[in-house]
């Protein structure tokens, strides 16, 4: 095992995932404890383009059709030669819709070690934020070569982001002919809806939605801030709103100058992606209710009867 | 089509959660166990697949308090085999151990798919469904919201940021990691829970001794210490508002 720290460069569509710079961030942190070298690992892409800021001693750029869209398959198996060949202390990933599994399949082929969840490590030791933000653990980091997969919390993206870009090296193609996965295509979000990432007012609202008759509330509320309506996880599975309006991991991150969470826990999947907002006043009836950590200003009310209170004092102030 | 469902039980986060005299877990007298919401959606994305095009789903849950509930309810949705696992779940059971426990009885099963959810809220070691996948040497897709199957193959659809989705083709056997389902987990009646009950039959499958090893050791757990909490907006339901409406307006929104 040598000391450097390795960083798996997530990017889509020519866009490098904030969490990437989230881990560089860590990595750096992690390799002035180590003595190692920060080495951000990109698969296919433009090089040259998605390297340019990444705060990394060196970029191991591997290309090769296979690699040229996301595949766990394939990301896994280009990895494994890798790490087998460098044998770096750690592995930073993104907890994300790419790092988890990539995490998960490595851990296991490897027998690595695997944190998950992880918003730090820091002097031999990891902290991370489980129970959907309500309990935070901590624990020795393995003395073996680990792989961590990083949830936002510990580092701002501008921390893992270099005015300087890298020295690029270009790494031999693995043998991927093995890989049983395909990329066939993109399918767009549904377009023909608002976009909740442009609003300047978002009443979101989550599981204390209770029943999607009670949308209707929500949407009186909305309309008379002037904003819209987005939603939480459980509240799109129910199909109650449609995707576009799903704020978290797998949804939209958005920056409204208010942000009405209502009903809404925090869980991290949620609250990752509303940090941008300027102010967020959180409704819900559990005072251990992770959001109100977040939030600037709380009230322990139910959203159900707050809804139509509100709606009516906002017409009011406006002078309706 | 066989699709096999390993599901979990996770402490239900309307409860509140206590950390127990060890500080390093919570304190498992105070906890309710649910099913893992994920899991509920891999389950039903199972049934939809076999209403469609037939077959036979089996749905395993670890024996912990409560999993005869989420297994019989499995059942009348329509699933075809239940199996509950047995075994020293005492000092917890990490996705490492699970998926160990795992490997040898899906792979006597010879699954077509393994759909499992993408993963628990208090998982920290990483996905199930993706250590199973490489222990019994298949494919993995994870964050998938709609599959159909075509031959040997499936094309899956798997969730991205922002709404975008990429479809992919995976040769089968395959396991998934279901983030939703393609429609909203069915409501089944209890009525029709205890009616299953009384003809559906849970098969014990003992694991023997669990091997923990690949996830870190936890050695503290607590509530998170947020350096700065709301400030918190008192009253009845009608002063709340009008002093939400006040700090809208402060702000000059209004």
């Amino acid at each position: 095992m040598n000391q450097d720290i390795f960083v798996l460069v997530e990017h889509l569509r020519g866009q490098v995932a904030d969490i990437t710079y989230v881990a560089l961030a860590q990595a750096q942190s992690l390799a002035v404890e180590t003595g190692g070298k920060v080495i951000a690992i990109l698969f296919g892409g433009n090089a040259v383009e998605l390297s340019k800021n990444l705060a990394a001693d060196i970029v191991l750029h591997v290309e090769s059709p296979v690699l040229a869209e996301y595949t766990c398959d394939a990301y896994a198996g280009a990895l494994t030669g890798l790490i087998k060949e460098k044998s770096p202390r750690a592995v930073l990933v993104g907890d994300t819709t790419i790092g988890a599994e990539v995490a998960g399949v490595l851990s296991a082929r490897l027998g690595m070690p695997l944190i998950s969840n992880c918003v730090s490590v820091k002097g031999g030791r990891f902290s991370a934020k489980i129970c959907g933000g309500k309990m935070m653990v901590e624990g020795e980091l393995p003395a073996e070569p680990v792989l961590v997969a990083m949830v936002p919390g510990g580092f701002k993206v501008e921390q893992g982001q270099a005015a300087k870009a890298p020295e690029i090296k270009t790494s031999p193609v693995p043998d991927l002919s093995g890989v049983r996965v395909t990329f066939k295509r993109y399918v767009e979000p549904e377009s023909g809806d608002i976009d909740i990432t442009t609003q300047r007012i978002l009443v979101g609202v989550g599981r204390g939605l209770q029943n999607g008759d009670n949308l209707e509330l929500a949407e009186e509320l909305a309309e008379a801030l002037g904003g819209a309506v987005c939603a939480s996880r459980p509240v799109v599975d129910q199909g109650w709103l449609p995707t576009t309006r799903l704020v978290g991991k797998s949804g939209k991150a958005v920056k409204p100058k208010l942000y009405l969470a209502l009903g809404i826990s925090g869980a991290p999947e949620h609250t990752e992606t509303i940090t941008g907002s300027e102010m967020i006043i959180a409704v819900n009836t559990d005072p251990a209710a992770p959001i109100f950590n977040l939030a600037r200003y709380g009230a322990e009310v139910d959203m159900l009867d707050l809804m139509p209170a509100l709606s009516e004092a906002v017409r009011k102030a406006k002078g309706g | 089509m066989k699709i096999v469902v390993p599901v979990q039980l996770v402490p239900d986060l309307v409860e509140e959660l206590v950390v127990d005299k060890s500080g390093k877990a919570l304190d498992l007298d105070t906890v309710r166990w649910i099913i893992s919401e994920p899991d509920d959606h891999a389950i039903e994305q199972a049934i939809l697949m076999k209403e469609k095009d037939g077959g036979e789903v089996i749905v395993l849950a670890p024996d912990f308090e409560g999993a005869d509930d989420v297994l019989f309810a499995a059942a009348a949705k329509g699933a075809d085999r239940l199996v509950k696992i047995t075994g020293d779940f005492e000092g917890g059971l990490n996705a490492h151990a699970l998926a160990r426990a795992l490997h040898p009885l899906v792979k006597d099963m010879n699954p077509d798919l393994v759909l499992t959810g993408v993963q628990t809220h208090n998982g920290l070691d990483g996905p199930v469904g993706a250590l199973l996948a490489e222990y019994l040497q298949i494919p993995y897709i994870g964050y998938v919201s709609n599959v159909s199957v075509q031959g040997n193959k499936a094309l899956v659809s798997k969730d991205y940021p922002g709404g975008l989705k990429a479809e992919m083709e995976v040769s089968l056997p395959a396991a998934l990691g279901i983030s939703s389902a393609e429609s909203a987990p069915r409501y089944v009646p209890i009525s029709k829970i205890r009616m299953v009950m009384k003809t559906s039959k849970v098969e014990d499958q003992d694991v023997g001794d669990l091997d923990p090893s690949g996830a870190a050791v936890v050695t503290r757990m607590s509530p998170p210490e947020s350096a700065e909490r709301a400030t918190m907006i008192t009253g009845k339901v009608d002063d709340v508002a009008v002093k939400i409406v006040a700090i809208i307006q402060e702000q000059g929104l209004l």
